[in-house]
């Protein structure tokens, strides 16, 4: 195409406080009507480079240009005064208020230039979406719809703003399959459409299916801008690690042996009294992996939390190993042999202001030798904690080093370090390797599999389909609190999207 | 290579972790504070308290170095010099004791406050909790017989541990049980205090002194006073050391005791604690029954060391445990700025007296305020410190190219 490009980012360096160089002379370049995948793992520079772009951080060096016109962004203000919109990971929505509402927020029509016109709003709104092939119901409230609808809603938001270029930054994270494939839809239209899109992710295949052109980013420098057409999984995956990667997990038949991990007729309400859980009966033996598929808050959670003692069951039994532990506290499920990875690891799995050591103490300070008589043994605690940092290849800290300081992935370690070394009969991982890279994935899911192969019980919950269909050996598909479809270890995307938005499907044993 | 290397992430541009003022402002500052384990911020706030305080001294017509100056000799700090002739010696020595005496319950309340912050809490109540301390201690010295004063202090100084951590220990059980929020509790219970000691002391109370016309306590026998140890009238008494002692626990507790890792891990992150089966709610009751514990210290050793009596009309004046929330503000929770912070109030309030202040120097009713000013604004200040953060990294803006300052516009 040799018309000029709707947007050109040249040689953007943005350093932070610490020497961390977080763009280095990153190039980037998107043409009119594209979809561009900004392509890399987690810290190569993808969500800066996109906040520069966005107005929200000054470049230390570099240009922006927009329709051949060199520009300078102060704030988002000016950004979206550029035609530029973006659809956040985490959608900037206010809850109680309508669709309509949501999509004029401070740029509302209005009747004798004080009063708010609703009518105007929900006519444009519905407009606007019908004009791009999808519906919207402009009266119902942001809370009442589901996340793929709620996306939509930041998408018109940003049409309505005469956006022309629009950033997602991870749009599918938080999408079923199934609503993955309807968000692609709509990006293709709205790309015959004339408009620029910005595909911001880190998976592969969504890139491969979606993108027309891909930079890939990695440790903050462009390392290719290259066709889609053509292009691998494993070719992309080399260019974002910079080295081979497996993308499969490897690992050979499991070995069922005795159910360690017993769940019977579970009920469980969350802290509203909704009654998330609504009696759920599976087992969990000794050497597979039970993977837990659903979408985000069918039940995922509180199932997780009465598993682990973290929330008493209204009604139904668990058993570990035999025991019945239902109604036991978190302390009395450690100490029975359930080891827990929580889903969100800096606000459950660590307390980031304690040391390494201290975090991998954090079930056992009590006992010794971590403690003797009331009185801790830090010798003793960081002597442990050096022995698992070796163990666990745990890196950029020492056993003295804060938690917080380290990257996620390293976190990860310590967490699955910790839980791991108490020699669970039952290990529940629960979105093991979110918001982790390549490097760190493997590394997690490697572990979980030897952890089977050691003869463990694992309980996975995770929200990555992929993850779920390489890691499980059984799969049960979590609807509205009701285990709605079992699958085996070989079953396919589509049958398992189904389930999940709660289609009847036949149980496969 | 599996993994990239640490701080590759740059702090701003993780989703996950939101970052805090330290992380987008301004770098220097951040590596100073980190070297001086946070000592920055509150001696920044210190001499801005003091610039400003100088501000309102010139205004008013005064001057501020030689106001400052005779402040400074009031606290009796200048007993070091060795150039003081003795009658400098003696009245500098005399200065030193008070200031010593009055920074020897501010330590304790100080750490009592300090002490609930690591857990979280907020504790209000160290006004509270002192005066039961004070009054378990008065009331054990005048109602038991005669004992040797070795076998009493100790006794007597427990009796004011076990009164405050009471005290505390009903704000931490309905912290713990029914969820009432700290602040509300100690606060009303600092008020129960007050009215309780006027209920035990007023005329016709149940323990009030001999003197029939006075509302007043009967005063603590010589018996079961803490020995003075330097000085004559007021003079410094060995109750400095329970400070010092009281500083020493308080370390010890924290960092070397299986409950103060309970503490902190729920101070720091009670979500997580809960996760590792840590009993959270066990863990606010017992901060605070301790925290109170440090302020009933305070209570006992004021009562045993120097006020020997309580008169009624003491009761809302005292002002002790609330400085203590000043102490653990600006001391940071640490031993070492506790005890720099508790003398640094002490030594404000001796050195602005009356007593000691030359009125041609600066007018002696001024002084007091000027005092309790600059206590208030180096509060201010170390509340503020996000402000002065970015006040200095906004610096960086100024310096073309090397700005690595700015703050995401909101």
């Amino acid at each position: 195409m040799p018309e000029t490009p709707i947007l050109e980012l040249r040689g953007i360096t943005k350093r932070f406080p610490g020497g961390v160089v977080a763009n280095d002379r990153v190039d980037f370049e998107l043409r009119k009507g594209e979809v561009h995948a900004l392509l890399g793992e987690n810290g190569a520079g993808k969500a800066t480079l996109m906040n520069v772009l966005y107005g929200l951080y000054r470049a230390d060096e570099g240009e922006i240009t927009v329709r051949g016109e060199p520009v300078t962004f102060h704030s988002p203000r000016d950004a979206i005064d550029h035609g530029i919109g973006m659809v956040h990971q985490h959608f900037m929505l206010v809850p109680v208020m309508t669709v309509a509402e949501n999509i004029v927020l401070a740029v509302e029509p209005t009747r004798a230039g004080v009063l708010f016109d609703s009518e105007s709003a929900e006519r444009r709104s519905s407009e606007l979406a019908g004009s791009f092939g999808f519906a919207l119901d402009p009266h119902a409230r942001i809370q009442d719809i589901t996340v793929g609808q709620q996306q939509r809603v930041e998408i018109v938001k940003a049409l309505y703003r005469k956006a022309d270029i629009l950033i997602l930054d991870e749009p599918t994270a938080v999408l079923t399959p199934q609503e993955a494939n309807e968000l692609f839809g709509i990006l293709n239209t709205l790309k015959r459409e004339g408009m620029s899109i910005i595909f911001i992710t880190h998976k592969l295949n969504e890139v491969l299916e979606i993108a027309d052109r891909i930079t890939v980013l990695r440790r903050g420098k462009t390392v290719e801008t290259l066709s889609a057409a053509g292009a691998t999984e494993a070719q992309l995956a080399r260019l974002m690690v910079g080295r081979e990667v497996l993308l499969r997990v490897e690992k050979t038949l499991a070995k069922p042996g005795d159910a360690l991990l017993e769940v019977q007729d579970l009920h469980v309400r969350d802290e509203r009294d909704i009654e998330k859980v609504r009696g759920i009966s599976f087992e969990v033996r000794a050497g597979e992996i039970v993977g837990i598929a659903g979408v985000d808050g069918n039940g995922q959670t509180e199932l997780i939390d009465a598993v682990t003692g973290l929330l008493r069951a209204e009604s139904g039994a668990v058993r570990v190993d035999g025991r019945d532990v239902t109604g036991e506290g978190a302390r009395e499920h450690f100490e029975v042999g359930v080891g827990h990875i929580p889903q969100d690891r800096q606000h459950r799995g660590l307390v980031l202001d304690f040391s390494i050591a201290e975090n991998i103490g954090l079930h056992d300070f009590r006992n010794e030798p971590s403690s003797r008589f009331g009185w801790l043994r830090p010798s003793a605690l960081i002597a442990h904690a050096r022995r698992l940092i070796t163990e666990f290849d745990v890196r950029g800290g020492t056993a003295e080093t804060a938690a917080a300081a380290l990257s996620g992935g390293n976190q990860q370690k310590v967490i699955l370090a910790r839980e791991i070394d108490r020699d669970p009969r039952v290990l529940v991982a629960a979105q093991p390797t979110r918001g982790l890279d390549i490097g760190a994935i493997e590394f997690v899911h490697r572990r979980l599999v030897e952890e089977r192969d050691a003869g463990r019980a694992i309980l996975l919950v995770s929200l990555e389909l992929e993850e779920i269909m390489s890691l499980s050996d059984r799969i049960l598909v979590l609807y509205e609190g009701e285990v709605v479809a079992e699958f085996g270890p070989d079953a396919g995307h589509e049958e398992l999207g189904l389930a999940m938005l709660g289609a009847p499907t036949e149980k496969v044993a | 290579m599996a993994e990239p290397p640490p701080n590759q992430q740059p702090p701003a541009s993780d989703p996950e972790r939101p970052s805090s003022s330290h992380g987008e402002t301004g770098s220097t500052f951040a590596g100073i504070t980190e070297r001086l384990g946070g000592a920055a911020v509150p001696v920044a706030a210190t001499l801005l308290a003091f610039l400003i305080g100088g501000l309102v001294v010139t205004v008013t017509g005064g001057n501020p170095l030689t106001a400052y100056r005779a402040i400074f000799e009031g606290t009796g700090f200048n007993y070091v010099f060795p150039w003081l002739d003795d009658v400098d010696r003696a009245r500098a020595a005399r200065n030193l004791q008070q200031t010593l005496v009055l920074a020897t319950p501010l330590v304790l309340t100080g750490l009592a406050v300090a002490f609930a912050f690591r857990c979280g809490l907020f504790n209000i109540g160290g006004q509270g909790q002192y005066w039961v301390g004070f009054i378990f201690a008065i009331w054990l010295a005048t109602t038991l017989g005669e004992i040797p004063t070795v076998l009493f202090v100790p006794l007597g100084i427990l009796a004011g541990v076990v009164g405050g951590a009471l005290w505390g220990g009903i704000a931490g059980l309905l912290r713990a049980t029914v969820g009432a929020h700290e602040v509300i509790t100690t606060i009303m219970l600092n008020w129960i205090a007050i009215f309780g000691g006027r209920y035990l002391f007023e005329l016709g109370g149940p323990l009030q002194g001999s003197v029939p016309t006075l509302p007043r306590s009967e005063v603590v026998p010589e018996w079961a006073r803490i020995w003075t140890i330097w000085g004559n009238i007021q003079a410094l008494h060995a109750g400095v050391f329970v400070a010092f002692l009281g500083l020493l626990v308080y370390w010890v507790l924290l960092n070397r005791t299986t409950v103060g890792f309970e503490v902190r891990a729920v101070g720091f992150n009670p979500e997580a604690a809960r996760y590792s089966g840590i009993p959270v709610r066990r863990s606010y009751f017992l901060a605070l029954a301790i925290s109170g514990g440090f302020a009933g210290a305070a209570g006992a050793v004021d009562v045993l060391g120097v006020k020997y009596a309580v008169d009624i009309s003491n009761l809302p004046a005292s002002t002790v445990g609330f400085t203590g929330i000043a102490v653990a503000l600006l001391g940071r929770n640490k031993p070492i700025g506790i005890l720099l912070a508790a003398l640094l109030f002490a030594s404000l309030q001796v050195g602005t007296s009356s007593r000691q202040l030359d009125p041609d120097v600066f007018d002696p009713d001024l002084a007091e305020n000027l005092a309790t000013m600059i206590q208030a604004l180096v509060i201010f200040f170390v509340g503020a410190e996000l402000l002065i953060l970015t006040i200095w990294g906004a610096r960086g803006k100024l310096i073309p190219f090397r700005s690595r300052a700015q703050e995401p516009a909101r």
